[in-house]
């Protein structure tokens, strides 16, 4: 258990306060540095996510590696700025290598993205592993990049992380509108006479300045998550593509804090694990919990239809009985019930005590009842199974045989207007496909027993 | 000079083993899940050492393979249950396996003889130093040495490739070119994804030492698509892709030698290489044909 004794409690929190009293200047500006980014790898990694091409920040940062070396090899610098444009040189060509080649050849898109990806980092490992061996001043850094390291990041590599990212948000929001058109509908921008290829262009090299930029915090490895885990969390969060993009960067920006805490506190821990496992936890938390598309929520709707339908499936069986004994029978049993629709006994009886908690049946010795409120109810759903029988069977020239399993679908989610709809479509026609009696409509006359 | 026959059999065997394994990822349309295992790898090795306390092969191939179908598995939940596209549930899933892993190797550095270099290159030229030893307290002789460690663990694995290939070799074939087919034919293609999936685990495995989880990305993926590019039939494509790979090997160890390189990067350069030059040609050939047919 060494490795615990890095951050023991009581310098834990020490530590953790000096980390936010700012008293080092330099941690305040790898914070807001890595925050930025968090932001708009999150931002721009949506447009990719929305391109279908979800994995192209893996491949870019790969493909960055060699650019970065190149860069190195040749001006034997570390300048910031030429690393960034040789980085940003050979992400392009490897951008262009995974559109062409798919177009171009019998590869398929999956693999072109894996054999750039390789082939690129292979490339990049093979002038890191030379000039480790080379005789050259300030190499030592070189390979940091590989998995990013928030602590060496320099004040040069800082603000041209700011100036970037930057750079990127704006042109996001200045050019929101057209972006988000040309993810959703390329064919109709284009008849909208926008130059979507220019736009794509412009979009690529935003996605491939994002990932390079990156590099230094993140790693080269786990760039991908930057881009894609935050977009892939916040949409579980909302529908509109402006929220989620708010949503994920704030996600971004979040787990970005809470590395590079991390990253200050344990000074051996790299940067880019921490902000990945930071992210994928926001990620199974909105996967979970998320108001409206969260696992969680999904599982009590689901389990709440399944229970309307299961009840409302008892109160239409047991209006059936009645039909069939002309109105003149009140008790059933449930084996009355059993032998009209096939259900577990201990389904039926649960849902008979719920049933009877609502009052819509009446449960005693001799059997179970419909009150007055449940034959209503029961009425009212009869009537919309046999609207939409009859519907189909005009309307649609389904067979008598056919149309009896796609009402028992439809009648548990027929709303009034759209009864009232049916209604007047098939001229208030009495009796469906099968010669049953419709039973009145319940909304405007009272109770439908004709007893 | 023996280490290099070392050093070489190994990489030819890990390159060899690849290329048969990338095959079926490239025909299943699977590559990117063959990068995401050879990523998640690195946590089943680190996760079964620090468990078991051992380095012994079955335990690092089982490691590795319960992580390798892991990450099939929840990639795949994640597509059907959260309703994520496929590449982006692969990718969410394999960067957190690989982000912990490494973040277990810097915990534990002390203790795993793993750093964060390792696994990004492996070290093929330190194989020779970490052998085999038969029979240390057994009837054999006392610590007789056999090669390396790496060497056996890929021979191992190479070996269950093989024999998988040539035993469901029509299985195979017909789950690759036409899984509708397979389906309609009363073939489980889940479990024959799954069978491929815990073929690639264990490849990436046993290359893990010689070259690092992303260098294996290109030994899976790069010759099997040059196979892909000229080869007519299943089993011209399996033998044209071992023959990339063992040409890759030797272009690749030579070009380290010379420029003083780490040689598992230059191995998968030179793959990288060879597909370049195959695809040029291939579309000089096509050039050529456009031409002839315009001039008659």
């Amino acid at each position: 258990m060494e490795g615990f004794s890095l951050f023991p409690p009581p310098s834990f929190w020490e530590n953790w306060l000096h980390f936010w009293r700012f008293e080092d200047m330099n941690v305040l500006w790898v914070l807001m540095g890595s925050v930025l980014l968090g932001m708009s790898a999150s931002v721009i990694g949506g447009f990719a996510f929305l391109r279908k091409r979800a994995l192209i920040g893996d491949a870019l940062a790969h493909a960055a590696l060699p650019g970065v070396m190149m860069a190195f090899l040749l001006f034997q610098t570390r300048d910031p700025l030429i690393i960034f444009i040789g980085a940003l040189c050979s992400s392009f060509l490897g951008f262009f290598l995974i559109d062409w080649l798919p177009k171009n050849t019998k590869i398929k898109a999956d693999a072109a993205l894996a054999i750039t990806l390789s082939f690129f980092f292979a490339i990049g490992l093979m002038l890191l592993s030379f000039i480790q061996g080379m005789d050259v001043n300030n190499k030592s850094g070189l390979d940091k990049i590989l998995f990013g390291q928030a602590a060496a990041m320099t004040e040069g590599d800082i603000k041209l992380l700011g100036y970037v990212t930057i750079f990127i948000l704006i042109t996001v929001v200045l050019f929101f509108q057209k972006f988000r058109l040309i993810a959703f509908n390329q064919a109709y921008a284009r008849t909208l006479g926008i130059a979507v290829n220019r736009y794509e262009l412009l979009l690529a090299l935003l996605i491939v300045m994002s990932v390079v930029v990156g590099l230094q915090l993140v790693g080269v490895v786990l760039m991908a998550a930057i881009l894609l885990t935050p977009i892939a969390a916040a949409r579980y969060w909302s529908n509109q593509l402006a929220h989620i993009l708010i949503i994920a960067s704030l996600l971004g920006a979040l787990s970005a804090l809470i590395s590079t805490q991390i990253s200050y506190l344990a000074p051996a821990m790299p940067t880019g694990p921490w902000m990945v496992v930071s992210l994928s936890v926001l990620f199974i938390l909105s996967l979970l919990f998320a108001p409206q598309k969260g696992l969680i929520k999904q599982h009590l709707n689901y389990k709440r239809l399944r229970q309307k339908v299961a009840e409302e499936n008892i109160l239409r069986t047991l209006y059936k009985l009645h039909e069939r004994h002309q109105f003149s029978r009140h008790h059933f049993t449930q084996a009355d019930i059993q032998s009209f629709r096939s259900m577990p006994s201990s389904c039926l009886q649960s849902t008979l005590k719920k049933l009877n908690r609502q009052g819509l049946v009446q449960s005693s010795s001799q059997g179970t009842t419909l009150t007055q409120a449940g034959l209503k109810k029961a009425t009212q759903l009869t009537r919309r199974h046999r609207l939409w029988e009859n519907y189909l069977n005009e309307q649609a020239q389904l067979s008598p045989e056919q149309v009896h399993q796609h009402a028992e679908r439809i009648e548990h989610i027929l709303t009034d207007a759209q009864e009232v709809q049916l209604q007047q479509e098939l001229r208030n026609s009495q009796q469906d496909p099968h010669g049953n009696q419709i039973p009145g409509a319940t909304l405007s006359k009272e109770g439908g027993g004709k007893n | 000079m023996i280490n290099d026959i070392w050093i070489l059999a190994t990489a030819s065997l890990v390159a060899a083993a690849c290329a048969l394994v990338g095959v079926f990822l490239i025909l299943r349309r699977q590559a990117l899940m063959g990068d995401a295992i050879s990523h998640s790898v690195l946590l089943g090795i680190v996760l079964a050492y620090l468990i078991t306390d051992s380095r012994a092969l079955p335990i690092m191939l089982g490691g590795a393979v319960i992580i390798g179908l892991l990450t099939a598995w929840l990639s795949d939940t994640l597509n059907r249950v959260g309703k994520l596209q496929n590449d982006a549930s692969i990718g969410i899933v394999f960067t957190l396996f690989f982000a912990i892993g490494v973040i277990l190797v810097s915990l534990y550095a002390g203790q795993i003889d793993l750093d964060q270099e390792c696994v990004l290159y492996g070290e093929i030229a330190f194989i020779p130093f970490d052998t085999l030893h038969i029979g240390g307290g057994k009837n054999l002789d006392d610590g007789f040495e056999i090669g390396p460690r790496a060497f056996w663990a890929i021979a191992v694995v190479f070996i269950i490739v093989l024999i998988s290939i040539i035993v469901a070799f029509n299985r195979l074939q017909t789950v690759a070119f036409h899984p509708k087919l397979a389906l309609s034919l009363g073939i489980n293609i889940v479990f024959w994804h799954y069978f491929l999936m815990t073929l690639v685990s264990m490849t990436t495995v046993a290359s893990f030492d010689a070259v690092g989880a992303i260098l294996v990305v290109a030994l899976l993926v790069i010759p099997a698509s040059s196979a892909y590019l000229i080869a007519k039939s299943l089993k011209a494509m399996l033998w044209s892709a071992v023959a990339y790979s063992q040409a890759s090997v030797a272009i690749g160890y030579t070009l380290a030698y010379q420029l003083d390189s780490s040689i598992s990067a230059s191995i998968a350069v030179s793959a990288g290489i060879l597909l370049c030059l195959t695809v040029a040609l291939l579309e000089i050939k096509k050039q050529r044909q456009r031409a002839t047919a315009t001039a008659q």
